[in-house]
């Protein structure tokens, strides 16, 4: 058995991520526990002797703790490394930043990757399905053990800034300032139809098993590329893909019936292969999955104004930020959410940046969105004199 | 607040900050800043003569919500200098950005769509400066305005200027002034109105007048303040203080968003 483990993880490279372990576990909304319940975290800057410095950043779908330092396992720079760090938008020379794997992730938090217990075998598709609510619920865990009773900031993008919402609605007195980026109160019947693609693209690969690909060392490798491919382009605009690529061919000249010969294919091939050696498929249903699950108004009687009146009498002070050409997460989706935080008389500032990058565009170098979220992040630490 | 549209800025860079404004710049205003400059922190003496007069008329520790509120000047003032809980929408987002950037509470957002959403009485004075005459609806925006705050402070460029009759009467052409500058079929300024309408509205839809005052093309505040006809004819801009008569409950609020 501990032979098999080892296969399965073979493709990704044996990185021991910090973590905190909760031998009690965790409830879960859908009337399961698991435990223990091990979260993986990372931290940047110092903790301030009042702890009223701490922000807590959320990550999207593929990104992880790792927001702004070399990826242990990709190599690659931390997937925020232009917003947070020392005199960038979140400058860790004054708050402490903190950012933890989702539950249900492939970083070292409990998920589908994970054992059930030491020696045992992977939780795989018996992981239970988990909300956006579980996540926050595990993030509360992590700041309860860091001994921090109030987040200057939560704030997260996509996936991330479900979180944020979610962090705003169940523990608004622990929220001192919400950004929710490029995101939404729920998924559209569209956003769950292009997961639900990938999903099948999944299921479909023959490597799979119905889930038990760690069994014999295989992993669903064509499906998860393809998901992520398809998912890749709604990342992107229209803009962002022909300003990158257009038509042009790979190492042709002209058009030929061979393979891969349009740049664009190339880019998105290459962005599947490199994804499977570093997210889990089984982990991509799960947290997919969370992410059309997820209705705030739902969770509230229907009302979503309701699922922000704590967060209003809190003082908690929101900053909602959308970008023009983001057509998975649009920025009436922004409005709809500024409208209800309205309607609850919440304090809230929204803009929606100019930008022709899509739903990337807030992992990417957006000065005025940096501007935003510097001045926002700013103003409320200056008001709670951090 | 539908101030310009973006053919309007493109087509007219050169007026730098002030070209996102509808009309009715006051002399004495020291708020025109190229574009691009870094934000600063605003102090009362730079701020707008209009909109020190408003400041004026709003207490400490109040309740602000400023429609068209650009970068935020009178909200930075009420915030550091009266302790108000001030918030704003703007139609235009450099200057949405700019505001949030400095820390004040600010959305990109539109008088005439938004102010639907906040609840009855969500703040103590709603502040519309010189964009009632730019909105597709200003009845409905002013109705929504003494909805959502228990007072409203409006100003307005005077149509009734003795400049504009004169130019009319004499031309023949629609008024071509400082204030109104813009050609009638480009202009934002879709709902024109003088101080005298304004009263008229103000009787017909039940808001009482608390203040009112006509400020001269100095920027100084006029002197005909009892004789309403006079400020119609000398009076550049008009400055009101409204609340809702009493025992007239505010109009039904609309659905909020589910």
């Amino acid at each position: 058995m501990s032979q098999d483990i080892a296969a399965y993880t073979a493709p990704f490279a044996e990185v021991a991520h910090q973590r905190t372990v909760f031998p009690e576990g965790l409830a879960l909304d859908c009337g399961a526990t698991v435990a223990p319940l091990a979260v993986a975290w990372r931290a940047y800057g110092t903790l301030n002797a009042a702890r009223s410095n701490a922000i807590l950043v959320c990550h999207a779908l593929t990104g992880d703790q790792y927001v702004a330092e070399t990826h242990p396992l990709t190599g690659k720079p931390g997937w925020w490394g232009n917003v947070v760090g020392p005199g960038l938008p979140i400058d860790t020379e004054r708050y402490f930043v903190v950012c933890s794997n989702v539950l249900g992730g492939c970083m070292g938090t409990t998920g589908p990757r994970e054992p059930r217990a030491e020696g045992e075998e992977p939780w795989g598709t018996d992981f239970p399905q988990v909300t956006i609510r579980d996540m926050v619920r595990a993030q509360h865990r992590l700041m309860e053990h860091l001994g921090i009773g109030r987040w200057l900031a939560v704030v997260g993008g996509s996936m991330g800034g479900m979180q944020v919402l979610e962090w705003a609605a169940t523990y608004p007195e622990a929220v001192g300032a919400a950004a929710p980026i490029a995101t939404a109160v729920h998924h559209s019947a569209q956003n769950i139809a292009f997961d639900e693609v990938g999903r099948a693209a999944i299921h479909n690969d023959p490597d799979w098993r119905g889930g038990r690909y760690w069994e014999d060392g295989s992993l669903p490798a064509r499906g998860l590329s393809v998901a992520r491919m398809v998912a890749h382009i709604t990342y992107l605009s229209e803009q962002a893909l022909t300003r990158k690529f257009g038509r042009r061919l790979r190492g042709a000249s002209a058009l030929t019936f061979l393979e891969d010969v349009f740049e664009v294919e190339s880019y998105l091939r290459h962005q599947g292969s490199t994804f499977v050696r570093r997210f889990d498929a089984n982990a991509y249903l799960t947290i997919t999955r969370a992410m059309d699950f997820f209705d705030l108004a739902a969770e509230h009687g229907g009302e979503l104004a309701a699922a922000f009146r704590g967060a209003s009498a809190a003082g908690t002070r929101f900053c909602v930020v959308s970008f023009s050409s983001d057509w998975l997460f649009p920025t009436e989706e922004s409005r709809t959410l500024v409208r209800a935080l309205n309607a609850a008389a919440a304090n809230v500032s929204f803009v929606e940046i100019r930008s022709d990058k899509g739903h990337d565009a807030f992992l990417l170098d957006e000065p005025d969105f940096h501007r935003t979220l510097g001045g926002f992040l700013a103003g409320c630490a200056e008001r709670l004199g951090v | 607040m539908r101030a310009t549209d973006t053919t309007d800025r493109a087509a007219a860079p050169a007026q730098g900050r002030l070209r996102d404004r509808p009309a009715g710049r006051l002399p004495g205003g020291a708020e025109s800043r190229p574009a691009g400059h870094p934000p600063v922190r605003f102090v009362a003496k730079n701020m707008r003569l209009d909109l020190r007069l408003i400041a004026g008329m709003i207490p400490h520790g109040a309740r602000v919500l400023d429609i068209g509120c650009g970068d935020g000047a009178l909200l930075d003032h009420l915030t550091r200098e009266k302790g108000a809980d001030a918030r704003g929408i703007e139609i235009d987002m450099e200057e949405a950005t700019r505001a949030v950037a400095q820390g004040l509470a600010v959305i990109h957002g539109d008088a005439d769509q938004d102010l639907a959403f906040y609840p009855d009485d969500a703040f103590d004075y709603v502040v519309l400066s010189r964009t009632l005459q730019a909105v597709e609806h200003p009845r409905e925006v002013l109705a929504q305005m003494l909805r959502i705050g228990r007072h409203a402070i409006v100003s307005f460029p005077n149509f009734g200027h003795w400049q504009m009759r004169w130019r009319l009467l004499v031309t023949g052409r629609m008024p071509d002034t400082e204030t109104w500058n813009r050609p009638w079929y480009e202009t934002p300024n879709i709902h024109p109105c003088t101080i005298q309408d304004f009263f008229d509205l103000c009787a017909k839809d039940g808001y009482e007048v608390e203040q009112w005052l006509a400020v001269d093309e100095r920027g100084l505040r006029s002197p005909w303040r009892r004789f309403v006809s006079l400020a119609n004819l000398f009076g550049e801009q008009a400055l009101f203080l409204l609340r809702r008569a009493d025992g007239i409950p505010p109009r039904a609020a609309p659905a909020t968003p589910g």
